[in-house]
C-alpha cells in the first residue's frame, strides 16, 4: 500500500537499474551543454549531502532504520554519515534536547562550515513535544535556525526520508548568493551567531 | 541473632530518647524522624554502632510539603546495613525560609552528588558541603523547580495556548 509521502505519490517508471538525476534546464547542441552555474552546483550539492546525526532519543532509532538497507537513505546521496561537524552539510537533530544540551547543540552547529542546513526530526526537536517542562528546550529553533521540521513521535523512516528530500529541494534551489545576503546575516544575528 | 526493626528502634530511643520520633514501618521498612540539628549525630550513631552498622547510603532526597508550616522541606536518607541486609529511612524536616542542613559528605562520600542534586531541585543549604552548586539543571536557572509553587511546564513558551491544553 502506498503511504502518503511524496516519493510514493510521484510514479517514476524504472528505466534502468541505476537511476540518474535529471539534467538541469539549459541549452545543448552537439558537444556542448550550457546552463546556469547555480543549477549545476545545486545539483551536485543536493545529491551529495553529508548528514551529521545528532541523535538523543527514540527518533535516533528511527534514523538508524532510515540509514539501514531497507529504507536506505544512501539512495539520496547521503550514505556518508559524518560524525565530525566540520565535514558535514546537514545537521539532523533527532530527539529531546534538554536545556543543558542547548549550548552543546549550538556549538556543533557553529563548527559546521557554510553552507549548512538543519533538520529537526520529531516532535521534541521541533517543539519540545510532550516534554513541556522546565528542563527541556522547547524546540531547537530557540538556539539554532532550522530549515525543515519533520513531525511525528517518532516519525517513521518514510517521514525522515521525506524531510531529507525537502532539504534536497532547498539545497538544489538555493541561490549561491543567499549565504552572503543581508537577510541570512540577520537570521544568524537573531541567534547571536557571528 | 539477626537485626530487626525492633532492635534498631530500641537502640535509637535508648541513645536519643524522645528526640527520635514518628516511628513507622510502611511495607516493613523502618522510618523515623529527628530534629535537623541532630541529623549527623543520628547518622554517625547508625554508622558507628557495632550492632546497627548502617554504612551504606542508598540514596538521599528531598520532599516539599507546602501545607506543613514551619517544616515544609524534608531530607530523606535511605540507609542500608549490608551485613544484615536491612534498610531504614530517616527524615529530617526544616523550615523553607531557612533550609540549612548539615552535610553528610564527611560520613558518606556518596552524599556529595546526592546533596548537590537535592540542592539543585529543592534549594537546601547543606552546611559544610565542599561544592554546593547545581548538578543537573542549567547553571542559569534561578529557582528550585521541584518546589510546589513552581509549575511543571516551561514558562518561557508563548505559542502553546493554555485552552488547547486543558488548563485555561
Amino acid at each position: 500500500m502506498d503511504r502518503p509521502v511524496s516519493y510514493n505519490l510521484i510514479k517514476k517508471p524504472l528505466e534502468a537499474d541505476i537511476s540518474i538525476v535529471d539534467m538541469p534546464e539549459g541549452q545543448q547542441g552537439e558537444g556542448f551543454f550550457a546552463t546556469k552555474l547555480n543549477n549545476v552546483i545545486g545539483l551536485a550539492r543536493k545529491n551529495s549531502i553529508w548528514p551529521l546525526p545528532f541523535a538523543t532519543s527514540c527518533c535516533g532509532i528511527e534514523f538508524m532504520a532510515t540509514m539501514g538497507s531497507h529504507y536506505d537513505l544512501a539512495r539520496f546521496g547521503s550514505e556518508r554519515v559524518g560524525f565530525s561537524p566540520r565535514q558535514c552539510d546537514l545537521l539532523m537533530v533527532m530527539g529531546t534536547i534538554a536545556k543543558k544540551m542547548g549550548p552543546v547543540l549550538k556549538q556543533v552547529y557553529l563548527q559546521m562550515a557554510e553552507p549548512r542546513w538543519v533538520i529537526a526530526v520529531g516532535a521534541c526537536a521541533s517543539s519540545g513535544g510532550i516534554f513541556d517542562t522546565y528542563s527541556v528546550l522547547q524546540g531547537i529553533d530557540q538556539v539554532i535556525p532550522v530549515d525543515v521540521y519533520v513531525p511525528g513521535c517518532p516519525p517513521r523512516p518514510e517521514a525522515i526520508i521525506d524531510g531529507v528530500m525537502r532539504i534536497q529541494d532547498l539545497v538544489g534551489k538555493e541561490s549561491l548568493r543567499r549565504r552572503n545576503g543581508e537577510r541570512y546575516k540577520g537570521l544568524l544575528e537573531s541567534y547571536g551567531i557571528q | 541473632m539477626s537485626l530487626t526493626n525492633e532492635i534498631i528502634k530500641g537502640r535509637l530511643t535508648e541513645k536519643f530518647g524522645d528526640q527520635v520520633s514518628s516511628f513507622e514501618e510502611p511495607y516493613g521498612m523502618l522510618t523515623f524522624e529527628a530534629p535537623k540539628e541532630l541529623n549527623l549525630k543520628v547518622l554517625n550513631f547508625l554508622y558507628d554502632d557495632e550492632e546497627l552498622r548502617f554504612r551504606f547510603l542508598t540514596t538521599l532526597g528531598g520532599v516539599h510539603y507546602p501545607a506543613n508550616k514551619g517544616k515544609e522541606l524534608a531530607v530523606v536518607y535511605h540507609l542500608h546495613n549490608l551485613e544484615d541486609n536491612i534498610r531504614i529511612r530517616f527524615k529530617v524536616f526544616t523550615d523553607i525560609n531557612q533550609p540549612d542542613i548539615y552535610t553528610a559528605t564527611g560520613l558518606f562520600s556518596a552524599a556529595n552528588w546526592m546533596e548537590r542534586e537535592t540542592y539543585d531541585f529543592y534549594g537546601f543549604n547543606f552546611v559544610g558541603h565542599p561544592n554546593l552548586k547545581r548538578i543537573l539543571n542549567v547553571d542559569e536557572m534561578d529557582y528550585f523547580p521541584m518546589r510546589k509553587e513552581f509549575p511543571l511546564e516551561d514558562q518561557t513558551r508563548v505559542d502553546k495556548d493554555d485552552e488547547m491544553f486543558g488548563r485555561g
